[in-house]
């Protein structure tokens, strides 16, 4: 578990980054380093140079605007815990990420390293599917933007070519009066999630749900949009009732990535409670 | 717990702070590998990547060119590789046979590997990575043999390890009390019941490490990293360096943690201090995680098949045990403890008065077991504690009166415990009242309120609660050794062969020796654990340094008051009659005094051995209240209660200190940890993301009472050991009370641990079968 012989630089520029990771074929981007020191440590992968992003300036910004919330790369989770406005700008951004890891990594995990490291148990990537966040990189060609949709391809593996710098991530704004539910079930507070289910939708005049959206994480290779709940409770009035049902629903679509069957079959339980309580939960519904 | 510092008068019994903490919160702890030493160079270990398999060749050739490695041993460089023996194997400490030595692991495996994370050689390099990088260049061709991963059915059925032997199962232990046959013949009610729990093991927040340094001149070893027993792993390494006892020195340090499992002597006690001579030059190794959860001795890991026979009004008859303890690939220095435990322990406090256990050692591709906390106990009470609430259910009898009425009765004490072969060591209950300690813990639980919410669903989740008995084994012989001298600044040292883990031994061992001294704390100086203090030492293990030492420290103070006595007598020219020791002055009768100080340089000092074969019982009761949320399978503790009667209280904040800490851990073992294996052999719960031990958050709601009724009978102090007594019960009670909660389910639970799947799984399979009662 020591570190395998590598290099270390610390560019002041995207430019230099982009440069340095497009010189050595095997450098590698360290942001908190929350996940790749492990992965070091373990002499899972021996890249030659770590470039750093520690001396990027402004990477580290929460931008709180009219139609979106932009996170930068280097935004910590202490300090989306920490931001004052964050919580009402963004109410189930700021609980999922509650429940993000203990204090030791949470002061030093990053937004970007998250949504890069691509783990489908993550908080962060789940909540940028579920509202079409929209990712922002710097590579050779310059700055783009990428979907969420569009990001995750499979378990730590996104569509970001080696040269590639995630600079941040916008955030639509979120609603006034939009509710939401949260749920995750992990073994121990801040292991990542065994399963967790986010949900949120609109309230209507109709009393009736709107823009309805539904995610998994922690049951199948990304993120899981659970379109088939969404598509059975648009426009519906929520009742218990609905919940339990739009539960057995998402069951449907999901496939946790587990070798025991019968682990399996509890993750996928899990998300069918999960959905029916967050669901109750968004629509304050007793739970019973 | 409220602090009360230090006053004037007795300091045992006084809740005082440990003396160990200030220096430990302010970082000035010393571990070993805080210690550097000139030209010191680095070690790490290649370990087998595979379960079971024949060696067929290590090339090292490639690692040794490397630059800045300067030795790579393999089995091929050490001593008797060539003879019939064969290399150095690791001695068995406790209870050694010889019909045992062919289980024994070489110190580097030589023709096969046994488990994964054997270590198969050893890199020494100028830096700990280079050591690292160097294990990546050395060539292990093994080849594979089918890995013999579970002990069911003895390990029938599974790959033989050990040539020539004809089963897995190498070695057993037998107990027997009165006559379990004719209690079984004509029994009115039986049932018997297979139960396991599973593999886990302390995990200490030091790994383990170990730093040797040779001096070629006078030809002494010195090692560093010595816990737990560094007298009898000195004798091991002298033993096996070929060097005399008194040219191996073993320096204890800070330690972070045993548990009973660190501090053992391991293959990389003697690969560090044998490359270190080789060398001439300091080598140091400090463990990783990675390898700490491979290399670290493993325990519990038993199956057990166990009947009762009892009357129509629950007085138990008779039990018979027959249990597997998976031992992992070779009998270490102490594999023999938890199945000797879990063939005598297995009664606990209660009245049986006709019991025979047949429990059998079986060899596996896992890693070598060892002691652990309440070692053959947790599982033991786990096995009874848990047939006795499915007895009393299928009784019709209240699980508190079953229990009542077949615990053990002061007057029936002293009491024999079931004698185990081969190599007995008779025990017997000392004193105390079980039934009492059951009622104060009933009392503290409130058990009569929370009767109610048994099985009861309230805002979604099940309440369950369970309540059980326990004792706890302590003060293991045969004896331990303090020395006390009078220093001339009027100070007196303190020196003992305990050793210092973590549980307060040096804060203790202070009370008790400033008590016997009558003087003030600060007026005591403690050194513990290394083999240049005293003679001979025994170090800390089943809860013994207490009593051992305390006992000890009380001896070595009585000679050394006759001494000062003797010594002032001749100053003062008054007989010694007519002088007394008061407070640290002498007085004569005439009214002069003298200090210590006036007794500067007359070599005031006094060795003492405390001997003892006798264990003392720290007993009691815990109680547990649960909930459950039967969708999740999610266990939450809210509230638990351990009382226990220790004989004598020396400090209460540290044992309690040590009770909710020994309670987490047991919790630790029926909830969260878990060595998991697959089919062949390879450990899937390697790193602490997969191997979870309890977190600050996971269970804050622990209380713990300790009292004072019964002192030992069998020495001075009166103190019992304590410090395992708190996680012995807690599998027993989780299992209880899950079942408790889930009776709706017809949960039964016979397996540890009681992860959220398992209990998710039980759930459906009381439902479906519930299903199938609804339409049949
Ligand atoms: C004990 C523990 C518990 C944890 N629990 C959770 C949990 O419950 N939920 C959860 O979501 N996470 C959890 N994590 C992971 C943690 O949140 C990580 O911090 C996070 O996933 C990665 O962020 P980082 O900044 O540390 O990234 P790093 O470790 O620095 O990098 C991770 C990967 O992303 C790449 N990368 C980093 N930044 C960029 C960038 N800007 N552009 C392109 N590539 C980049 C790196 O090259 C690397 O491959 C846990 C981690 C630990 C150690």
């Amino acid at each position: 578990m020591k570190l395998p012989d590598l290099d270390y630089c610390a560019p002041a520029s995207l430019e230099e980054v982009v440069a340095l990771l497009s010189a050595n074929a095997d450098a590698k981007i360290i942001s908190g380093g929350q996940s790749l020191m492990p992965v070091l440590a373990f002499r899972l992968n021996a890249p030659s140079v770590l470039v750093d992003l520690g001396r990027l300036q402004g990477l580290d910004r929460i931008e709180i605007g009219a139609d979106h919330v932009r996170l930068g790369a280097r935004v910590r989770w202490i300090d989306i815990e920490r931001h004052p406005a964050l919580r009402t700008a963004q109410p189930l951004l700021v609980a999922m990420i509650d429940h993000v890891a203990h204090t030791q990594v949470r002061n030093r995990g990053t937004v970007g390293g998250s949504l890069a490291h691509a783990d489908p148990a993550s908080e962060m990537p789940g909540f940028a599917r579920l509202v079409d966040a929209v990712i922002e990189v710097f590579g050779e060609s310059g700055p783009r933007e990428l979907s969420a949709e569009d990001f995750f391809l499979g378990p730590l593996e996104t569509v970001l070519e080696p040269t590639d710098v995630l600079t941040g991530v916008r955030l639509p704004a979120w609603p006034a009066g939009r509710r939401w539910g949260f749920q995750e079930v992990a073994r121990r507070r801040g292991d990542f999630a065994m399963a967790g289910v986010a949900v949120c939708f609109d309230d209507g005049t109709d009393g009736a749900v709107h823009d309805m959206r539904a995610v998994a994480i922690g049951a199948g290779s990304t993120p899981v949009r659970l379109s088939g709940v969404e598509a059975f409770l648009e426009g519906r009035v929520l009742t218990a009732e609905l919940a339990e049902a739009a539960g057995a629903t998402a069951g449907q679509e999901v496939s946790p990535m587990v070798e025991d069957a019968g682990e399996a079959d509890y993750r996928r339980a899990l998300v069918m409670t999960l959905t029916a309580r967050t669901l109750k939960q968004a629509a304050g519904l007793e739970q019973e | 717990m409220t602090i009360v510092k230090p006053v004037s008068g007795p300091v045992v019994g006084q809740p005082i702070e440990r003396l160990e903490d200030l220096r430990l919160l302010r970082g000035e702890g010393r571990y070993v590998d805080d210690i550097h030493l000139e030209g010191m160079l680095h070690g790490a270990v290649l370990r087998s990547p595979m379960a079971h398999g024949r060696i067929l060749s290590v090339d090292a050739t490639e690692a040794r060119a490397m630059p800045g490695v300067h030795a790579v041993i393999t089995a091929a460089d050490l001593p008797g590789h060539d003879h019939p023996d064969g290399v150095p194997t690791i001695p068995i400490r406790l209870f050694p046979n010889p019909g045992m030595d062919p289980f024994r692991q070489p110190v580097l495996a030589a023709e096969r590997v046994r488990y994964v994370g054997e270590p198969v050689a050893f890199v020494v390099a100028d830096s700990p990575e280079l050591a690292e990088d160097a294990l990546d260049l050395i060539a292990l061709d093994i080849e594979p043999l089918p890995a013999a991963v579970t002990s069911e059915n003895r390990g029938e059925g599974q790959p033989a390890l050990y040539e020539g032997q004809p089963s897995n199962r190498v070695w057993g232990y037998n107990a027997k009390l009165g006559d379990v046959e004719a209690a079984f013949n004509g029994a009115p009610y039986t049932r018997r019941e297979r139960f396991y729990v599973h593999r886990h093991t302390g995990i200490t927040m030091e790994t383990r490490g170990v730093l040797s340094q040779w001096d070629p001149v006078a030809g002494t070893m010195t090692s560093w990293g010595a816990a737990k027993v560094p007298f009898q792993n000195r004798k091991m390494l002298a033993q096996l360096l070929g060097l005399d006892l008194e040219k191996v020195q073993m320096i204890e340090g800070d330690a972070g943690g045993s548990f009973g499992v660190r501090g053992e002597f391991f293959p990389e006690d003697f690969l560090v201090p044998f490359c270190a001579r080789m060398l001439n030059r300091p080598v140091k190794w400090i463990e990783d995680r990675r390898e700490h959860l491979l290399a670290i001795s493993h325990a519990r890991d038993v199956h057990c098949d166990i009947e009762i026979a009892c009357e129509r009004d629950g007085t138990i008859r008779g039990m018979r045990v027959r249990a597997d303890v998976n031992i992992g690939a070779y009998i270490r220095t102490s594999t023999t403890i938890t199945p000797r435990n879990v063939s005598m322990f297995v009664p606990g406090p209660y009245r049986i008065p006709n019991f025979a256990s047949d429990v059998a050692m079986v060899v596996s591709n896992k890693s070598p077991t060892g002691t652990y906390r309440g070692p053959g106990r947790f599982e033991s009470d786990f096995f009874r504690e848990r047939l006795f609430d499915l007895v009393a259910g299928d009784l019709g009898i209240d699980r508190v009166e079953f229990r009542r009425h077949n615990l053990l009765r002061s007057d029936e004490l002293p009491h024999p415990l079931p004698s185990t072969a081969p190599d007995p060591h008779d025990s017997e209950l000392d004193s105390g009242d079980y039934g009492h300690m059951l009622d104060l813990c009933l009392a503290k639980f409130g058990w009569d309120e929370k009767k109610r919410l048994s099985g009861k669903r309230i805002d979604g989740r099940y309440h369950g609660i369970a309540v059980g008995c326990f004792i706890e084994g302590g003060a293991a012989g045969p004896a331990e050794n303090v020395r006390m001298v009078l220093e001339d600044d009027g100070k007196v040292s303190v020196y003992t062969g305990s050793s210092a883990v973590g549980q307060g031994v040096k804060t203790i061992l202070t009370q008790i020796a400033a008590d016997a001294m009558e003087l003030p704390m600060e007026r005591l100086q403690l050194f513990h654990g290394s083999t240049t203090y005293v003679k001979e030492g025994f170090g800390s293990f089943h809860s013994r340094s207490t009593v051992m030492a305390g006992n000890a420290a009380l001896i070595a103070a009585s000679e050394l008051r006759s001494q000062i006595l003797a010594a002032a007598s001749e100053l003062m020219q008054a007989p010694v009659e007519q002088l007394r020791y008061e407070a640290g002055t002498v007085c004569s009768e005439a009214g002069a005094t003298m200090e210590l100080t006036a007794l500067a340089g007359r070599g005031i000092a006094y060795e003492a051995t405390f001997r003892n074969s006798k264990h003392t019982y720290t007993n009691g009761a815990h109680a547990v209240h649960i909930a459950v949320d039967a969708e999740t399978g999610k266990i939450e503790i809210v509230d638990y209660v351990g009382i226990e009667d220790v004989g004598r209280k020396i400090n209460p904040l540290t044992l309690h200190g040590q009770a909710v800490g020994s309670i987490v851990q047991g919790l630790g073992g029926a909830l969260l940890e878990h060595f998991v294996y697959d089919g062949e052999g390879q450990m899937l719960s390697g790193t602490l993301a997969d191997y979870l031990v309890p977190l600050a958050t996971d269970f804050p709601n622990i209380r713990s009472q300790a009292v004072e009724l019964h002192p030992s009978p069998f020495h001075p102090l009166g103190a019992k050991g304590a410090g395992e007594g708190g996680t012995i019960p807690v599998g027993g009670m989780l299992g209880n009370a899950l079942a408790d909660a889930l009776a709706d389910f017809g949960v039964q639970p016979r397996d540890l641990p009681l992860s959220p799947a398992r209990v998710w799984h039980m759930v459906q399979q009381g439902r479906a079968s519930a299903g199938r009662a609804g339409e049949g």
